[in-house]
């Protein structure tokens, strides 16, 4: 079964392709059996090779289809790498993404733009399995990159409107800067040891570089870099919330479930590069905790629905950093599997409802539709219950509990890393439910035009259900002890040490942030619950007005780098050089004027050019 | 009867520049069709008259040649007049002149 590992990858690239050459020709529900269809196949052999993998107790394996580049000792091949890691992304890509395909099929049906967006779709489902299954970095780049341009493609779908266009070039600015930070990276690592294949790397570093060491520090430093931009992390994370003007199940796919967790899955690829720099392994937790911080309280102050779980992606994803840093890698990597299914069962829930509300964004403006869309209100409840962690019940509860006491017990965690985490949790409990009550109880304020069907309701029962269900593979200690994940993953991945042991301990940790959830969703309770609000933007105090602008990020970069750099090209618009180019431009333009003259239109002028020319050429023969 | 080939070279000569007058200073499309016509009427007589002269009938073939392709031309400008007179709703070459560069 393995061998059919690179059918995964290439049955979306067919799809796209299909799509891209044929889409205007066939008909709408041909391409979306297309669109759909090749991204459940890879999904159902994802599953199978799956099953194959835990069969064969998950050792590694490789499958090099051809040598894509040779020179100069630089020589990647296009080849697969399967182990713990990837399979797990590689299962969260193909069957979160084929539930949003789905979903897509119905959300999308009316858009003229249908086949295009299954085209670009497609086009990131296969670009973000490169990036996750390939075996050497400059194959990771490829997909990297890859899936920044889809991601670029589809903010920026519905591209009459010019804020959209705005959103998705900054999406794609801002993160090439991380880019380039990774790029450099790469090259460094690339001098030091003559390859870039991964494992090479991985399994020569601590051999060749000093734990602490200069070179070491600046390459993690570098590669950090990357995954900050690609997952919106400080100082990156100012795109995300723009990247909103992309379709709902874009921001599902895109940015919530895959591709901003890009940034995770490198870290913990080369783990052994940031084992080998503690300094940056800290400052990896430091800025996981702050980010958790900021975007939680900015998503606190967001009235739009979509920018509530934008805001909440850079929180949760802060997390999955905090777990980094603290070298819980398990702990973040099923972090992220758990937050790819309840985020995007929340994207999808959201979209169903600005689907239905006429495009209507603003939860002032919702308000009881519980009655009115059960099912959207019961799979978003869920969703919203995962990631605001209420104990026992979600799987949020499982992932954010183990990192929250990871942060805490690991030999790197600190009590303070452990109370900004139980902070972020307090916030992220109030602001969901906050949206929940805002959206779903209360005052109706619109009805809803239409009624999701059966393609858009079974992916949120899906995933709903793996919102519940999906913790149960990896409970604590003292609640049953399952450890089928971390197992899983620490064949790849090194086990956490632990340096503050004790069960009692643990517990009451665990209660805590039991407590602190309850308390938020109580909170959300008493302050939003069946409360009338002027039907409009909410009345900000300064502050709160700070945290709905994303604490002045985009203000600061603005004025710090946007203006001068504006400034700095409207003077060297007209240097010298300019002149000499704009000199040759208008010259011939000149020309052209004059030879454009000649071309009057009247055919008899050009009879009479021809009599000209003739006697002139016979002229010239006869009288030499 | 001998014709002198100077004067049947004189002869094709005069009715070419005829053609070649009419051609530039009608506006009429029509008119500047046939002159095209008497044109290569002209050069057909010039080859005739070589031929004559040579004692071959080299130039009748061509003759013929002029001929075949003069039908041809014929019937491809005359649906262009046709064209042009439903498009401008008049005969005048100066009236079609939108293809100015």
């Amino acid at each position: 079964m393995k061998e059919y590992l690179w059918l995964i990858v290439a049955l979306p690239f067919v799809g796209s392709l299909v799509l891209a050459v044929a889409g205007g020709k066939i008909s709408r529900l041909a391409s979306a059996i297309t669109g759909v269809g090749t991204v459940t196949l890879s999904a159902v052999l994802s599953i199978f090779i799956g099953l194959d993998f835990l069969n064969n107790n998950g050792t590694p394996f490789n499958q090099t289809l051809w040598q894509w580049i040779d020179v100069a000792g630089l020589s990647p091949n296009i080849a697969f790498h399967l182990d713990s890691v990837s399979m797990t992304f590689i299962f969260v890509i193909t069957f979160v993404g084929a539930l949003i395909h789905l979903y897509s099929a119905e959300f999308m049906w009316r858009d003229e733009g249908f086949v295009r967006f299954f085209a670009f779709m497609n086009l990131f489902i296969g670009f973000m399995l490169i990036l996750v299954l390939a075996d050497n970095f400059l194959f990771m780049y490829l997909g990297w990159e890859g899936v920044g341009l889809c991601s670029f493609l589809l903010i920026g779908f519905w591209y009459k409107d010019p804020l959209n266009g705005h959103a998705a070039r900054k999406a794609f600015i801002v993160t090439r800067v991380g880019d380039t930070a990774m790029a450099i990276g790469l090259f460094i690592l690339f001098m030091t040891y003559h390859t870039l294949n991964i494992q090479d790397i991985l399994a020569n570093a601590p051999n060749t570089w000093a734990v602490g060491s200069g070179i070491a520090m600046t390459t993690a430093f570098l590669l950090l870099g990357g995954a900050l931009g690609k997952s919106a992390q400080l100082p990156l994370q100012t795109w995300l919330p723009d990247a909103m003007a992309a379709p709902s199940p874009v921001s599902a796919l895109i940015h919530a479930a895959t591709m901003v967790t890009a940034g995770v899955y490198l870290i913990a690829r080369t783990h052994v590069l940031f084992e080998l720099a503690p300094v940056v392994q800290t400052v990896i937790a430091v800025i996981g905790a702050v980010t958790l911080l900021v975007a939680g309280l900015s998503a606190l102050n967001q009235h739009d629905i979509k920018k509530v779980l934008a805001y909440s992606t850079i929180s949760q994803i802060g997390y999955m950093f905090l777990a980094l840093g603290v070298g819980a890698w398990s702990a973040s990597v099923f972090h992220f599997m758990i937050h790819a299914f309840f985020k995007a069962l929340l994207f999808l829930g959201a979209g169903a409802v600005i689907w239905a509300m006429r495009d209507e964004h603003n939860m002032f403006k919702m308000g009881g539709l519980w009655k009115k869309m059960p099912i959207v209100f019961w799979t978003f409840l869920i969703g919203a219950s995962s990631l605001a962690a209420l104990p026992l019940i979600t799987a949020g509860f499982y992932s954010k509990d183990k990192i929250l006491w990871l942060a805490y017990a690991s030999d790197k965690g600190s009590g303070w890393l452990w109370l900004a985490g139980l902070t972020g949790a307090f916030i992220t409990a109030l602001y969901t439910f906050r949206m929940v009550f805002l959206t779903f109880f209360g005052k109706e304020n619109a009805e809803p035009t239409k009624h999701p069907g059966m393609m858009m309701t079974i992916p949120l029962v899906v995933l709903a259900v793996l919102s519940l269900v999906g913790g149960f593979i990896e409970l604590p200690e003292n609640m049953g002890h399952v450890n089928l994940f971390s197992d899983f993953i620490e064949k790849t991945l090194p086990i956490t040490s632990i340096a503050n042991m004790g069960h009692t301990t643990e517990f009451i940790f665990q209660l805590m942030s039991a407590v602190v959830a309850i308390g938020g969703v109580l909170l959300a309770y008493q302050l939003y619950f069946n409360k009338t609000f002027p039907a409009a933007v909410p009345k900000r105090s300064p502050l709160q007005q700070f945290f709905f602008e994303g604490w002045g990020f985009d203000w600061m970069y603005n004025t710090l780098i946007v203006i001068p750099i504006v400034f700095l090209s409207t003077i060297d618009k007209k240097d010298f050089l300019d002149y000499f180019y704009q000199g040759l431009a208008s010259l011939a333009k000149q020309l052209n004027s004059i030879l454009s003259a000649s071309q009057n239109g009247k055919v008899r002028w050009y009879a009479m050019i021809l009599v000209l020319g003739a006697i002139i050429t016979l002229t010239l023969i006869l009288y030499p | 009867m001998n014709i002198p080939m100077e004067q049947g070279i004189l002869l094709a000569a005069i009715l070419f520049c005829l053609g070649l007058t009419g051609l530039l200073v009608r506006r009429n499309v029509i008119f500047m069709l046939m002159s095209v016509e008497v044109m290569l009427n002209a050069a057909g007589l010039a080859f005739i008259v070589g031929g004559a002269a040579q004692g071959n009938a080299d130039g009748q073939v061509m003759f013929i040649f002029i001929l075949a392709m003069t039908a041809a031309e014929v019937s491809v400008g005359l649906a262009l007049i046709i064209r042009m007179f439903k498009e401008f709703k008049s005969l005048d070459i100066d009236k079609a002149s939108t293809m100015r560069g």
